[in-house]
């Protein structure tokens, strides 16, 4: 303990505390134990006297490390925010009176419980040092948009209307985008009848008038390093000449590409009367207003079938399997270009599963109807060249029947496909199903969609260690969680928006480029300051290693799952702060533990594991380690706490920042020093993960499956050690998860490592 | 009547949605439906049906406009309003479903062995003759609906419920001889007359 860290422990007796539990003692506790300089109990310790009380202290005692004894340390931050100090916190309202009975019988174990969290708590705040910021900050607030779409040109505006500089990069000679292909888009406003002008020209002009704003056409970016608030990015223009500019941050706005229709050869792709949705546009823009033409013969078309989700929500090779959102309302309004001009035409769509998302979408569904548009529920099996026009056969649902019609046109609704950059690990996944040994064809489709990715052009080119582009979620979609980390992508600063992200209609891609304007502006403000963007939003404290200790094993390299570290020359790891979004999944790779955060480390984690009381084997009192990850797992245990769902006296609970965190030592240690198990909580990974940090908890998952050899290298049971996948509602499982450890640990008997 | 059928067959050809739009009571609806199936599922009688509401509706999308005409399906409605209360687009289902049987009626294509459709030629051949309703002889023709011998099965099951309705003064056995009527009948039958009139002219319009 270095001289100059003093350590002042407060405990609260307000909420209960008091009357519960013998203060003195914990108070003294503190002192013993914990080596606090000083020690005082409050009856209220978060009203404003006892809160005047610790910054007194701080003021004048000089305590550099503050110990809380008293709620959740996710309860009553605000009153407990002191500025300059280092701040840990046991938790004996939610952890300790909360969750056990108040019975004669049950008093001794529960004064056990509180006195090991001062002691855990006094030996975190002993380890742990004030975080300052990080010595990589910001240089520029420079926002830069890749793609001039409707999503790119509203990302840029809506940077410029908050006071940021914005570029624009588009690879093609205008802006504009899908959209500019449009004759009318659907509606987004009151009261959603008709189809609405697209509003790209009036956009494009607003753009090009923002001084705000710097537009590149055709442009590509051909390299991007840095971090957030100093990304260097080389923008080649068509001419030859290439430029390097500075930014804070990145939004990808690739935009989409129509599904290639000429793969959908049951639909008779190669007639001339049968279109995509885009072909019915440009149809629409020749006709003007006037009487859409097919294309065939120039005959005024008077009798059109619209085929929903063509080549979409497949499970068939090769097609998509997705809904592309976008494509009924699409529909609509294109069957409304007929209506418009000419009431009696017929105009027919045929769907499966009609689907019209956004505010006005079911209202647009019902202007389509009143205005005389057909809705069949149906699926077409084929076209074919009739007498008069593409042939339809198709099965009508509701009437159970299959019906052969004629149409003077035909037009196939088919999805969206990302204008996303090569999967940067998809090559290792193939590596890692041929060494899981996966099925011989699984790999054989893996090898064939790494081809084809590999073939596909980089969009950012990124300089990192991890790959070119942005990781995809799903179907080649660029993101991280749709639902809880929307624009949120795994490269910290570089957010995409609009149906790279995740298929949408004009309008959803608009409020998506005001989203991502603001991720980015989050991001370059954050990374001015040194710190961390999202979604420890404010974090200071960043990874720090000691260099002289790194073997180059490069598993923080590969493990960090958004891409953060880099290797420098000598092949050390070079840690991106600003990429870096704190959950420490390094730490808990390092095999020499060399990685750590000034409040968050291998020691403020492990000592604190460490200072634990653990009676002899024949007390009958054993000791479970929980290590909970404070974003799902410890606040349902404080939910569980405010049920007052009791569990075992016997645990002892440690928040950590992501399962991903957990170095392997402190188990070991734990078991070493006569833990009788342990148990960790994470979020659900895999596929439809819900790990705040994408991975870590997987990464700890694979890490746990090895615990088995120590343990049995230890001669001690594997039922000792689990790991569960939780979630924030799982308020009554945990507790039971809990509880069944301790079932465990009863009948599997005591550990023999205990001194 | 069949020429008033053939007529609209000419002139909709194909478009048997906007026959049902033109000319059927709150047939502009039917485009309304968006194939949800609640008012099938809430109907109580629907499992008897051949074609419930929702059905019904496809098929008029369908163009099955012969199929849909002589259908008995809308005459099995007993106007409980399930439908029309929990439809989600708020279409008039009751209504659309007595309109499409009053249309079929109308063409002269409705399924005449229809009970439903045979008693109300009954009430109201009974109900115009002299302007007010005829119970004994409604009630007689009712039970002889199906032929003589079931008219009389029927007739000796009920005899003890008619006696005592005669007996208590409810039923007046003399109503068979002509019975009771409105006090200016040959106004009242002008006024049908004028009123059918009317309607042939207004069904004309769209012919």
């Amino acid at each position: 303990m270095a001289a100059d860290k003093k350590i002042g422990a407060y405990i609260c007796k307000g909420c209960g505390l008091g009357e519960r539990l013998d203060c003195d003692q914990l108070e003294q506790m503190a002192k013993s134990e914990g080596k606090a300089a000083i020690a005082k109990q409050h009856d209220f310790l978060c009203n404003q006297d006892g809160v005047d009380m610790i910054q007194a202290d701080i003021d004048n005692e000089g305590i550099t490390h503050v110990m809380l004894g008293a709620c959740s340390r996710r309860a009553k931050t605000d009153a407990f925010d002191f500025e300059g100090v280092a701040l840990s916190r046991a938790n004996l309202r939610e952890g300790v009176i909360w969750i056990r009975p108040d019975t004669d019988d049950a008093r001794e174990t529960t004064q056990e419980m509180a006195n090991d969290y001062i002691r855990m708590g006094c030996a975190e705040a002993k380890h742990m040092n004030q975080p300052d910021a990080s010595g990589e900050q910001g240089l520029t607030k420079h926002i830069l948009v890749v793609g001039g779409g409707m999503t790119g040109m509203t990302t840029a505006l809506e940077a410029a209307k908050a006071g940021y500089a914005a570029s624009i990069v588009e690879k093609q000679p205008q802006l504009g985008g899908i959209t500019a292909q449009l004759f009318k888009r659907i509606p987004v406003r009151a009261p959603f009848l008709a189809p609405a002008d697209s509003g790209v020209a009036d956009l494009i002009a607003e753009v090009q008038a923002n001084d705000k704003i710097t537009v590149y056409v055709n442009s590509t970016v051909t390299r991007t390093s840095g971090a957030p608030g100093r990304f260097a990015v080389d923008i080649a223009q068509e001419s030859g000449s290439t430029v390097t500019e500075h930014f804070g941050a990145i939004v990808q706005a690739s935009g989409f590409k129509p599904y290639d229709m000429s793969q959908l050869t049951e639909f008779n792709p190669d007639n001339a009367d049968v279109v995509d949705q885009l072909g019915l546009e440009a149809l629409a823009n020749a006709a003007n207003g006037g009487a859409i033409k097919r294309p065939s013969d120039g005959k005024d078309v008077e009798n059109v079938l619209f085929i929903q989700c063509a080549g979409q929500r497949s499970q068939k090779e090769g097609r998509l399997s997705y809904c592309s959102g976008h494509c009924c309302s699409t529909s609509i309004k294109q069957a409304l270009y007929f209506k418009q001009n000419n009431p009696d035409t017929q105009t027919t769509v045929l769907f499966t599963d009609l689907r019209t998302p956004g505010a006005g979408g079911e209202n647009f569904y019902r202007a389509g109807q009143d205005q005389g548009v057909t809705f069949l529920k149906g699926e077409a099996e084929s076209v074919t060249a009739g007498s008069a026009g593409p042939k339809v056969k198709f099965d009508n649902f509701l009437l159970n029947e299959t019906v052969e019609q004629e149409y003077d046109l035909v037009v196939l609704a088919t999805g969206m496909v990302p204008n996303s950059g090569p999967n940067p690990y998809l090559a290792q996944e193939v590596a890692q199903a041929k060494e899981d040994k996966k099925d011989e064809q699984v790999i054989v489709k893996m090898e064939a969609l790494l081809e084809k990715e590999e073939a596909k052009d980089s969009v950012l080119n990124l300089d990192y260690r991890q790959g070119t582009d942005m990781p995809h979620l799903v179907h080649g979609f660029t993101d991280s969680h749709f639902i809880c980390f929307p624009y949120e992508t795994r490269r910290t600063g570089i957010y995409t928006a609009g149906p790279v992200r995740r298929p949408m209609d004009i309008g959803q891609a608009t409020d998506d480029a005001t989203g991502a304007a603001l991720k980015a502006i989050q991001v370059v403000e954050n990374a001015s300051l040194g710190r961390a963007a999202h979604p420890r939003s404010g974090d200071l404290s960043y990874p720090k290693f000691r260099k002289e200790g790194c073997t180059q094993c490069k598993r923080c390299t590969v493990e960090c799952p958004f891409g953060a570290i880099n290797e420098d020359e000598q092949r050390y790891p070079q840690f991106n702060e600003a990429r870096c979004r704190r959950c420490g999944t390094c730490m808990g790779a390092c095999p020499v533990r060399v990685i750590s955060f000034d409040n968050y480390s291998v020691d403020t984690v492990g000592q604190a594991i460490k200072s634990v009381d653990i009676p002899d084997e024949y007390s009958e009192k054993p000791r479970i380690l929980v290590l909970a990850c404070e974003n799902d797992a410890y606040p349902a245990l404080d939910m569980a706490a405010m049920n007052r769902t009791e569990y075992s006296p016997f645990v002892r609970v440690v928040p950590v920042r992501c399962l991903g965190s957990v170095n392997t030592i402190w188990l070991t240690d734990a078991l070493n020093s006569g833990y009788d198990g342990a148990v960790l909580l994470g979020c659900q990974k895999g596929e439809n993960y819900q790990c705040h940090f994408v991975k870590g908890s997987e990464m700890a998952h694979y890490r746990m499956s090895k615990i088995g050899d120590t343990l049995t290298q230890l001669n001690l049971e594997t039922e000792r050690v689990e790991t569960h996948e939780v979630s924030i509602t799982d308020i009554q499982r945990i507790p039971e998860i809990i509880n069944d450890m301790a079932a465990t640990i009863e009948k599997v008997g005591m550990s023999p490592f205990k001194f | 009547m069949s020429d008033v059928n053939t007529a609209m067959v000419e002139k909709y050809r194909n478009n048997f949605l906007k026959e049902v739009a033109n000319n059927v009571e709150e047939g502009e609806w039917v485009r309304m439906c968006m194939q949800c199936g609640v008012c099938s599922g809430s109907c109580p009688l629907g499992p008897h049906w051949d074609h419930p509401p929702q059905e019904l509706f496809m098929m008029i999308r369908a163009n099955k406009r012969e199929e849909v005409l002589t259908s008995n399906s809308m005459w099995m409605c007993t106007s409980c309003y399930n439908c029309m209360v929990r439809c989600p687009r708020e279409l008039p289902i009751t209504h659309i479903m007595h309109g499409l049987a009053h249309y079929a009626k109308r063409l002269g294509i409705a399924p005449k062995e229809q009970p439903t459709n045979k008693f109300s030629q009954m009430f109201w051949n009974n109900l115009t003759k002299t302007g007010r309703v005829n119970e004994l002889k409604l009630g007689l023709a009712l039970y002889f609906m199906n032929g003589f011998s079931e008219g009389i099965k029927m007739s000796m099951k009920m005899r003890s419920i008619g006696q005592g309705m005669a007996l208590t003064g409810r039923m007046a056995p003399m109503e068979i001889f002509g019975g009771h009527g409105v006090k200016d009948q040959k106004g009242f039958h002008a006024m049908l007359k004028k009123a059918e009139e009317l309607e042939a002219a207004r069904v004309g319009e769209h012919v």
